[in-house]
């Protein structure tokens, strides 16, 4: 195979042949100098590619956006830009009726995540892992909802909670005047509704979060506990689960984020109606379009970042004071 | 299995495979930015930038586009997008290298962009076609400069649609008042019949609603001067408006956050539903010939005999141009040709939902119910557009949508909603 492509490729002959004996003969050079010009070049470029990207797409338009929102614009040309200082802040606290409830509902977001499917995700690690019969059938059939695109979820429930031609609504008789249950609508409902469907895709991401996790665990613990007369709860709840706790921490953060950047479902669902709101679907309600109003929709998305850093600096302080005991 | 041969060997291959690859990545987008503009620039050629995407008007669109290629030798390059998508990048995309001539709405929409030096005044075009188009048309068509800046092709009517068969059946009689029209929803109500058909999870058809009560009751200036954010949203005027809704709101049929309104239009088709306050476009969801026929409409009853009926509200679609088309006599010949009844007449062949912006359009091809429609917006004293068309977007979207949305929910919070869209109202119309 090697000679094959020596002799085809000519981009292969301009380099030595492999081998050990090219490596000896570069030996002494390589003593001074561990690279060679082309080999700094491109490592430079290669940095410095990413690292122009990084810059130029996160901490430039990260920065950009920030001073956006203590503006006024309309995205129409740069001199339309009118400094107003912290009128879009005053405005969003004070009279926009959506941003109160949408910051509550990304709160409301994370707790169900959090209490419901995570600990569900953890059950179904837990039998998953016991290496039941058609254990890889049941993961599969769990994690599928993580592999699907939310939109499609989003698709799919908003068809499932259909007022008139819904499964829910036809299976229980409640499409007919006087019985009307409107899942996707009713600001009461709307919420909770959303939220099973995410909760139902939560869950088996959390389930293969926890289930690496459980592989992880050293068996012998296991045999250690039963050798002690610990029963099942009692080995789950003393070994296993203290020894998952860098999967908790990574599952919080999962978390998390995911409650922040809560979006494609709501969108699809029923577009952030009243009962509904989120941050995301604000920001984007007012950045996207026509005469957009560009700094008010950078402050909303200010606050955001000021909440995301409110929880990853904690989690990053404590993460690299690990780091450094270690 | 040339990967077999990959180990020191080829390395920095390897690494200027993916340098190279990043700069390539980088320049794709660049070189198709520049490709798009820079091809248009022989006279032979204009391009149309289209939001027309669905299958019916786009096809109809294209068979214009050919029959003017026919008759003066100039190319039209039709440049489709997804109809919101459009929208959404309309900002970014007039400011970027627009094409020469694009679709939009008439109204407060397209005054924005002729105010934003993103348009070009086409009185040359003007001086031509103007007397293929009423009045009503031409004050459409007009930014706040006074200059033309677009050219009409179609338009349709926003009214209450209803089944014939029904109304014969149980005896109604199309209301001309609104005490008429309260009379008859109570009695289509005991009739087992949901009285009017209503599906706003889509946020705008509640718009339709409130224009409709709003002109009825506070005439056109009113509206006009409302949408434009001079009047205040908490004048007694307007709460009038909610009052005459919530009046009627019992009426409308339940669940109607989560129903879009073809889900809606669905009931009337199914005789389910006795009315519907919709554009008529509606018609599209009556797939069968013998339903369709069935299906008539009345203009929104007299509210305040001040008004009566003299408002219709027909949103009218047409065409502007770029604020630098690449092929200005190209531009002006399209325009000049899009004008003419005769356009619209082929047009009208392709897509029957809606009618002729033209009064010299010929009707000789209209079913009976395009014939109604064009009657109506051809014998209107003022034509609205719709609230999101007369009024800035970015308030009708962030405001009005989800502030009309809470009143549906909760009709007895009018006060504090009135005075929160007011507030709101006051700093994005001072915003630029």
């Amino acid at each position: 195979m090697i000679s094959e492509t020596t002799t085809k490729s000519p981009e292969a002959e301009a380099v030595p042949p492999p081998g050990p004996a090219p490596e000896n003969k570069r030996v002494p050079q390589g003593a001074k100098r561990l690279l060679t010009r082309r080999d700094r070049i491109t490592l430079a470029f290669m940095a410095g590619v990413p690292t122009v990207l990084h810059v130029a797409l996160v901490w430039v338009t990260a920065l950009a956006s920030i001073a956006l929102a203590f503006t006024s614009w309309d995205g129409i040309g740069f001199d339309s830009i009118k400094w107003v200082g912290l009128d879009n802040f005053r405005q969003l606290f004070t009279d926009n009726p959506q941003f109160w409830p949408a910051l509550e509902h990304n709160v409301v977001w994370f707790v169900v995540l959090i209490l419901l499917p995570t600990p569900f995700g953890l059950f179904l690690a837990v039998q998953l892992d016991k290496n039941i019969r058609f254990s890889r059938v049941y993961q599969t059939a769990f994690f599928l909802p993580v592999v699907m695109s939310l939109a499609v979820t989003g698709f799919v429930w908003q068809l499932i909670y259909n007022p008139d031609t819904g499964l829910i609504n036809s299976l229980i008789g409640a499409n007919k005047p006087g019985h009307y249950i409107d899942w996707i609508g009713d600001p009461k409902l709307n919420l909770w509704a959303v939220l099973i469907a995410a909760s139902w895709r939560h869950a088996g991401y959390m389930m293969i979060l926890y289930l690496a996790g459980l592989k992880g665990v050293d068996p012998s613990l296991r045999e250690a506990s039963a050798l002690d007369g610990a029963n099942e709860w009692q080995t789950f709840k003393n070994v296993i689960f203290p020894t998952l706790r860098p999967t908790n921490t990574v599952v919080l953060v999962v978390t998390i984020i995911e409650s922040l950047r809560a979006f494609d479902l709501v969108w699809v669902f029923n577009k952030g109606a009243q009962g509904t709101e989120l941050l995301s679907i604000l920001i984007t309600n007012n950045i996207v379009g026509e005469s957009s109003r560009i700094g008010y929709g950078s402050a909303i998305a200010v606050v955001l970042l000021v909440i995301s850093l409110v929880v990853i600096i904690p989690y990053l302080i404590a993460t690299f004071r690990k780091e450094r005991r270690a | 299995m040339p990967d077999f041969s990959l180990p020191a060997a080829s390395r920095r291959s390897v690494l200027r495979g993916i340098g190279g690859a990043a700069v390539l990545g980088a320049g794709i987008p660049l070189l198709s930015a520049c490709g798009s503009s820079g091809s248009s620039s022989d006279p032979k050629t204009v391009t149309v930038g289209s939001n027309q995407s669905d299958a019916v008007p786009k096809k109809a669109y294209a068979s214009l586009y050919t029959a003017f290629g026919k008759q003066s030798g100039i190319t039209v390059k039709v440049n489709t997008k997804d109809h919101n998508t459009f929208q959404e990048q309309i900002n970014s995309y007039l400011q970027g290298t627009p094409d020469d001539v694009f679709n939009w709405f008439a109204g407060y929409r397209m005054q924005f962009f002729a105010a934003k030096k993103l348009a070009s005044p086409i009185d040359d075009v003007w001086a031509k076609i103007g007397d293929n188009f009423p009045d009503a048309m031409k004050k459409l068509s007009k930014g706040e400069d006074g200059k033309y800046y677009f050219v009409p092709l179609n338009t349709y009517p926003w009214a209450v649609f209803y089944r014939k068969s029904v109304f014969t059946a149980k005896g109604y009689t199309v209301p001309t008042t609104w005490d008429e029209l309260v009379a008859l929803c109570k009695k289509m109500k005991s009739d087992g019949l949901v009285p009017i058909a209503f599906g706003d999870k889509d946020q705008w058809p509640a718009m339709g609603t409130f224009d409709q009560i709003n002109f009825r009751l506070n005439g056109y200036d009113f509206h006009k001067s409302l949408m434009a954010g001079k009047e205040a949203w908490t004048d007694p005027k307007v709460k009038a408006v909610f009052d005459h809704w919530a009046e009627l709101l019992p009426y409308h049929q339940e669940g109607f956050m989560g129903r879009t309104w073809q889900d809606a239009a669905q009931g009337v088709v199914s005789k389910k539903s006795g009315m519907y306050v919709l554009g008529s476009f509606v018609a599209q969801q009556f797939t069968n010939k013998a339903d369709l026929d069935d299906l008539d409409f009345f203009a929104f009853p007299e509210i305040n005999s001040a008004y009566g009926q003299d408002t219709v509200e027909a949103p009218t679609d047409g065409f502007m141009v770029s604020k630098s088309p690449k092929n200005h006599d190209g531009v002006v010949k399209l325009l000049e040709y899009l004008g003419t009844p005769a356009a619209e007449e082929l047009y009208l062949k392709g897509d029957p939902s809606v009618v002729a912006a033209s009064s010299k359009a010929s009707t000789a091809a209209y079913s009976p119910l395009q014939k109604k429609a064009y009657d109506m917006i051809g014998a209107a004293k003022n034509l609205t557009q719709f609230m999101d068309r007369d009024s800035r977007p970015d308030f009708t979207s962030t405001v009005m949508q989800p502030g009309l949305q809470k009143f549906l929910q909760n009709p007895k919070g009018v006060d504090s909603l009135l005075s929160s869209i007011e507030r709101q109202k006051k700093t994005i119309f001072a915003s630029s």
